[in-house]
């Protein structure tokens, strides 16, 4: 019996099973709000540590990084996102678990060919229309601050 | 002497029989609800090796000398030997086979490389121009996952459609005997293609080229269902078959109660990567030389269809936006 795409792709919907949404919101709530959690109470500890304004949220910046490479590298990192999903992800966790994931994954095929070419093969995107993005942004801004 | 009826199966009168078959396995397949059926196993996911490809390769390996001992002959008895992976390339299948005294053939049929391997083995020593004939194929989930996803430590999270890659390879060895179980015929597949395009969905996009498959055969040989103990598909997974059953049904076949799919059998459905179950063309192959090839020496199954699956997909293709072709093989196997 001939089937056409479009009814096909019917069945198909019908046959696939969704992601469980508010489990998976919910979850991501939580180890989001875990990782700000995290963050703040570093920020206090560098404040108290004699950190300016300035530099205090550079420094989180950097510490949650350092942590997320550090759990990729242990093979930890993935065991979370599993269960945190977005959670661990959009945050800055997220874009440094990008980098680190490549950075060992391709070690194999070498420094150059490997770890140096794909290095960026997951967070490149975000790098080059976030460059982009930034440079509208500063634009946009630069212009609004002459006309007011 | 083979022979083809009607459009597309071809029956081997010389009854091919199946010798040797060797299995091999990964941790997480060993732990699955039929992992007691699989020859060999390794805790340590690149088996030895210092990367997933070699991994894969020596998987590939370790299953053909399987099958040679089992069937107690060497490899220079091997006439011929058909095998594929899906790394770019078939490097599963050249590097683990570099070395053997055996002609080789490279194939690549994704998924459905087992029944393909088999059925062109088959086809060999059935018109006589090979005695011993020999098909292996492999998957791997770290070499898979590398080349068609993410890296590992990537922890993006897959869609509940989505399947997991089998790390495991399976061997089988064709000549003529009497008393083991042998190729009735084969059914070469078409390639299907109704438009999925969704890379986690492929039990989806492989499903219509399965049923397809299955449709020729009965009509080529005027059987039914019931004339066979039971159907296995290569690694449709969860998915793949609740549309398998759906479309067979518009054709009044009902497969349902005697049907299994390799892809549903091998993880225990409650782990959190299965998703779907499994897949790669180890899914098939490691399932059809361990718990099929058991059941059929103890005579559990007596006449059975055996299919392998594939999804011809590329990370190119799929990056221009190409849907997913698939196609399907089927091999009926019998107890002399």
């Amino acid at each position: 019996m001939f089937i056409k795409n479009e009814e096909y792709d019917l069945m198909v919907k019908k046959a696939s099973r969704n992601s469980k949404k508010a489990r998976d919101f919910f979850l991501a709530f939580l180890f989001g709000g875990l990782v700000c959690v995290i963050g703040e109470l570093f920020g206090r500890l560098y404040v108290y540590l004699g950190a300016d304004e300035n530099t205090r949220p550079i420094l989180v910046a950097l510490t949650l990084i350092t942590i997320a490479a550090l759990l990729t590298g242990i093979k930890l990192f993935q065991k979370i996102s599993k269960v945190a999903g977005a959670g661990v992800l959009v945050p800055i966790t997220g874009f440094s678990n990008a980098i680190v994931a490549p950075a060992i994954e391709f070690k194999s095929e070498g420094f150059i060919g490997g770890v140096g070419v794909k290095i960026f093969s997951i967070a490149g995107p975000v790098i080059m229309y976030g460059t982009i993005a930034s440079v509208i942004y500063g634009v946009i801004y630069y212009l609004m601050k002459a006309v007011f | 002497m083979a022979e083809r009826i009607c459009n597309s199966t071809i029956i081997l009168g010389n009854r091919p029989a199946i010798i040797g078959y060797g299995s091999v396995v990964g941790k997480t397949e060993r732990d699955g609800p039929i992992g007691d059926e699989f020859d060999r196993f390794d805790v340590d996911i690149r088996f030895g090796e210092d990367t997933f490809e070699k991994a894969e390769s020596r998987i590939q390996k370790i299953a053909v000398e399987t099958a040679l001992n089992k069937a107690g002959i060497s490899e220079k008895d091997c006439d011929i030997i058909f095998a594929g992976d899906l790394l770019n390339q078939c490097i599963g299948s050249t590097f683990g086979l570099k070395g053997k005294e055996i002609p080789y053939v490279g194939i690549y049929g994704a998924c459905s490389t087992m029944a393909l391997g088999l059925s062109l083995a088959s086809i060999f020593v059935d018109c006589g121009i090979a005695n011993v004939a020999a098909a292996v194929t492999s998957s791997h989930f770290c070499s898979a996952e590398r080349q068609y996803r993410f890296p590992l430590e990537y922890g993006a999270l897959r869609t509940p459609t989505s399947q997991r890659t089998v790390t495991g390879s399976g061997a089988t060895l064709v000549s003529r005997s009497d008393n083991k179980p042998y190729i009735n015929s084969v059914t070469f597949g078409k390639i299907v293609d109704k438009g999925v395009t969704d890379t986690n969905n492929m039990g989806a996009a492989m499903a219509p080229s399965a049923a397809d498959t299955i449709r020729e055969y009965f009509l080529d040989t005027n059987t039914t269902p019931e004339d066979y103990d039971i159907i296995f598909t290569g690694d449709l997974g969860e998915v793949g078959t609740k549309l398998l059953y759906e479309l067979l049904i518009k054709d009044d076949i009902d497969i349902r109660c005697r049907h299994n799919d390799c892809g549903l059998m091998i993880y225990d459905k409650n782990l959190r990567d299965v998703n779907a179950g499994g897949s790669g063309c180890g899914c098939s192959a490691a399932v059809l030389n361990s718990y099929v090839m058991h059941r059929l020496e103890n005579g559990d199954f007596n006449n059975i269809l055996f299919m392998s699956t594939g999804a011809l997909l590329s990370p190119t293709s799929a990056l221009q936006g190409e849907s997913i072709p698939g196609v399907s093989h089927l091999i009926n196997i019998r107890n002399p």
